[in-house]
């Protein structure tokens, strides 16, 4: 008969939970993860990977349209939908398995099924039920359990996805052919990367926002960057805006926008509704335990400690912001602490976040606003890519970079990004932030030239008075 | 090769803790698994065991000291037959708490102010341990005026960030988080302003509230004529005039110590620490002389003051007092000492009583000298009078050994040659 009785038991298996079993394995716990569906979760299956393998062929569709820009020509160019599909999920695919080789090499089982807490087994060790499709359910024993269960798309009243006119960011992922048009609810970083590969596909696309902007957690100026390039690439955009139910028709779909005073009707092939998320926190054995939820999420102390002694959540499931890394990070940190090192708890100013729209967007700590509103005396810094070399030596001058200090003492309070390749450079701001360098060291750092990462040192200097190039 | 042994966490939330004890001595041949130290923090005593085989090479931390960061480097294990490397991190001297049998750090002063231990600045500036810091945190620790030298580091291996600074200090942001329940009375519409402690005054509070609490203090106060004392000392500081440069101008402070130290050598019981094993009893009068600081009060040690001579003792005194006020003193140099002097003279002050230094058996308050009349077998005559207090632990000294030191000090003041033979 194979274990059953572990140190730690993880439920979910998604960024969060597997790097959790990870690292326990690391510390010498014996450890399992109980997966219900596919390892590696929705980052891997449903959500960071398949949305990049995608946005990867739209980018190239937009470069195959602007060919005559770089001195090509090219005849007839086109694609085969169902490929550019097929590609993104052979990417999940190889990536899922890989977690399940890391897992089998670190000798953490795995069990697939839905698992849930059932409750103290009489030597005071946490029961874990594990139900499979078919047979009967397995019981688990385990000292320690992390909650990682994720989340998953949130359902607007009316706009439940019904496989055909509406669809959430699943069905978004693997659609049989090209749809002409479609209308995007939901501009955060989800719904703002499926109007962009929507879009540089050649789709008509509307995308509407409740808020007064895009993009609504960047900085404004970010924001208002996006919203102006996103309208030259043809993207039609409603802020402020309230929807109407949608009427289905044969083929297609209509729903109105109400925006600034007026009321339009938009006929489309597809509606996806990107509109937040909610936690997994249903059947997993929170009732009648001390775990609290709260709006769809496990409430959690700083080191991911539930109500319960020994129950812990991580990830999506514990709360925003909801991202893969946050969620991994989080994993290391309530291991460790479970292992009995020393950690450090997790400031979200210092989670980068990125959105891989076409230009990229990414920002780590406050926007100016936020830092005003903090009480802050900011110096701010900005470079636009229009005067760094390398951007437009690659044809991408479409973009800013936006530092915020701390007047007082030099903290680098902020960074936001918006333009090509930022997505790869914001981890440099991240370590300064992270490391607590001033302005200071990071005016005297080198950047290699050229790179569109020198806009970074010099919205660096025009935060204290001297970019070079501008 | 050599490893450094690291504080350990008992939590996953301790940041620092105490390093109560080594069980092991430097040299020690240790295997894995020996127990090496006891840390304790204020929930928690856990020991420290070696992971591998080999020699405790060095201590980096002494025992006794507190507010270790976890993850410091703690001490030196390397193999047998290895060289010991070079103190690597952060050398943290024990606080002159851990006085054990070097005797006290400090010396506590009267009922106001009080005695000081070596900040952890004093300790680490003294062994030159390297700061490990954020450079945000070195730029925050200057606006405000902070020694990160006094800062304890919650970051990654120690490393002083922002926010040990920023919770280093009171300004403006620790008075808005300060929780009404912690401040007794609440702000007036004056204001209130909570000032977090400085490590110096944290040790002041602990020493003088155990010494107060354990050491049964009582107090002898004599009236002690100073006339003869200050004559002695405008001829001595003549003769200083004629050797020009080379000249000593001796304080009647000098004066004091050289004349507690002979009553020291003349009622040695008095020059004692009271112990559970025993009463230590002193050879040399090494006195200790409470200097006020601005952040509170250290006292620095005239050593052998009963062999010095005046103008010996009176350079020792100012070097001292100087280097004491600048932050520059040596831990050796303010720890142990077996006897201590208060003076607060210059202040003008009747008369005061200080609080025992422990493990010291008795402190002397030395109260400001004043023209007053006094009899004289029949007649009235005015003379410089000034009133001194000692206070004794009675563990170590009974009342009638107290009045004799006390009748032994008077004699060598007002009878001052026994100073300068
Ligand atoms: C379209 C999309 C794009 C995204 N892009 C990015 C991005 O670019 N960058 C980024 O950082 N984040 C991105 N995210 C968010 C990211 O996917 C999540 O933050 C991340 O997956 C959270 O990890 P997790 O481990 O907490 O949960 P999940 O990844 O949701 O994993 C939970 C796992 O638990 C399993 N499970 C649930 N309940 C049970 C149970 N009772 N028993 C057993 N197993 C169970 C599920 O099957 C799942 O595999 C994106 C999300 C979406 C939807």
């Amino acid at each position: 008969m194979s274990q059953t009785d572990f140190d730690l038991v993880v439920i979910g298996g998604g960024p969060g939970g597997y790097v959790a079993a990870l690292r326990a394995a690391q510390l010498g716990l014996s450890t399992a993860v109980v997966e219900a569906t596919h390892l590696g979760g929705i980052c891997l299956n449903w959500g960071c990977i398949p949305t990049k393998a995608l946005l990867r062929a739209s980018e190239i569709n937009h470069l195959l349209h602007d060919l005559d820009g770089y001195g090509f020509k090219a005849d007839a160019v086109s694609f085969d939908f169902k490929k550019i599909v097929a590609r993104s999920r052979a990417v999940s695919k190889q990536l899922s398995s890989g977690v399940s080789h890391l897992l089998k090499k670190a000798k953490v089982p795995v069990f697939e099924g839905f698992g849930k807490l059932d409750g103290v087994a009489a030597n005071g060790r946490r029961k874990v039920l594990v139900s499979k499709k078919s047979g009967t359910p397995q019981t688990l024993t385990a000292k320690n359990v992390i909650l990682a269960t994720g989340a998953r798309a949130r359902i607007l009243p009316g706009l439940e996805p019904d496989g055909q006119f509406i669809w959430s960011y699943r069905e978004a992922l693997v659609p049989e052919e090209m749809p002409k048009s479609l209308l995007v609810i939901g501009s955060g970083a989800i719904g703002t990367e499926f109007a962009s590969f929507y879009r540089n596909m050649g789709a008509a696309v509307t995308l509407v926002e409740v808020a007064p902007r895009i993009l609504p957690v960047e900085d404004e100026e970010i924001s208002a960057i996006a919203h102006k390039e996103f309208e030259k690439q043809g993207i039609k955009i409603f802020t402020n805006a309230k929807i109407g139910t949608p009427k289905k028709g044969a083929d297609s779909v209509s729903i109105t926008v109400e925006a600034g005073g007026k009321t339009e009707t938009i006929t489309v092939d597809k509606i996806i509704s990107a509109v937040g998320i909610v936690g997994n926190v249903e059947n997993i054995g929170l009732e009648g335990t001390k775990i609290k939820v709260d709006r769809t999420h496990v409430v959690t102390d700083e080191l991911c400690r539930t109500g319960e002694a020994g129950v812990y959540a991580i990830g999506d499931l514990a709360g925003a912001p909801w991202l893969a890394h946050k969620a991994s990070h989080e994993a290391v940190m309530c291991v460790e602490a479970i292992a009995g090192k020393h950690v450090h708890p997790i400031d979200v100013t210092k989670i980068p976040g990125c959105t891989y729209c076409r230009p990229q967007i990414a920002s780590v700590g406050y926007t100016e606003a936020r830092a005003k509103e903090a009480g802050y005396k900011v110096r701010v810094g900005k470079f636009p890519l229009l005067a760094n070399g390398k951007a437009l030596a690659m044809g991408e001058p479409a973009g800013l970079i936006k530092t915020v200090f701390d007047d007082a003492t030099g903290e680098l309070l902020g960074a936001h990004m918006i333009g090509a390749e930022v997505t790869e450079m914001i981890q440099g701001y991240v370590i300064a932030r992270t490391g607590e360098l001033t302005e200071a060291e990071l005016s005297e750092t080198i950047f290699p030239h050229p790179t569109i990462s020198e806009s970074m040192h010099e919205a660096v200097l025009a935060a204290y008075g001297g970019a070079l190039h501008f | 090769m050599a490893t450094e042994i690291l504080m350990p966490a008992l939590s996953p939330t301790m940041t620092e803790g105490k390093l109560a004890r080594w069980i092991k001595k430097e040299g020690d041949v240790v295997t894995s698994g020996d127990v090496l130290a006891e840390i304790e923090t204020d929930k928690a005593t856990m020991e420290v065991e070696a992971i591998e085989d080999g020699v405790l090479g060095r201590i980096l931390i002494a025992e006794g000291t507190e507010g270790v960061p976890v993850n410091t480097p703690i001490a030196i294990l390397v193999a047998e037959g290895e060289a010991v490397p070079a103190a690597g991190a952060a050398t943290l001297a024990a606080p002159a708490v851990t006085a054990g049998q070097n005797g006290p750090a400090v010396a506590p002063q009267a009922a106001a102010p009080a005695p000081i231990a070596p900040t952890p600045a004093a300790a680490k500036a003294a062994t030159g341990a390297r700061i490990v810091a954020s450079p945000l945190a070195r730029r925050i620790a200057r606006q405000k005026g902070l020694d990160l030298a006094t800062i304890t580091g919650s970051g990654p291996n120690g490393r002083i960030v922002k926010r040990d600074v920023e919770n280093a200090q009171p300004a403006a942001r620790a008075e808005a988080t300060a929780s009404p329940a912690s401040v007794s009375t609440p702000p007036s519409a004056g204001g209130s302003r909570l000032v977090p402690h400085t490590t110096m005054r944290k040790v002041i509070a602990r020493r003088l509230t155990d010494s107060k609490a354990n050491v049964p203090h009582f107090y002898v106060s004599v009236d002690v004529e100073l006339d003869a004392l200050m004559a002695l000392r405008a001829q001595l500081n003549a003769l200083a005039d004629g050797e020009g440069e080379e000249g000593v101008k001796l304080s009647v402070n000098d004066m004091l110590i050289k004349a507690s130290a002979v009553a020291l050598k003349k009622v040695p019981t008095v020059n004692a620490y009271f112990t559970e094993e025993g009463m230590l009893l002193h050879e040399d009068a090494d006195i200790s002389i409470a200097v006020s600081l601005d952040e509170g009060l250290i006292t620095p040690i005239i050593r052998k003051a009963d062999s010095k001579s005046l103008r010996e003792i009176s350079l020792e005194a100012k070097s001292l007092i100087s280097r004491a006020r600048s932050g520059k003193l040596k831990p050796e140099e303010f720890q142990g000492g077996t006897f201590s002097v208060s003076n607060m003279g210059m202040y003008g002050v009747k008369d005061f009583a200080a609080i025992v230094n422990p493990p010291q058996a008795a402190i002397l308050a030395i109260a400001a000298g004043r023209k007053q009349p006094v009899v004289s077998g029949n007649e009235i005559k005015i003379a410089t009078v000034m009133t001194v207090t000692l206070s004794v632990d009675h563990r170590a000294v009974d009342g009638a050994t107290a009045a004799q030191w006390l009748n032994a000090f008077r004699t060598a003041v007002q009878s001052p040659l026994s100073l300068v033979l």
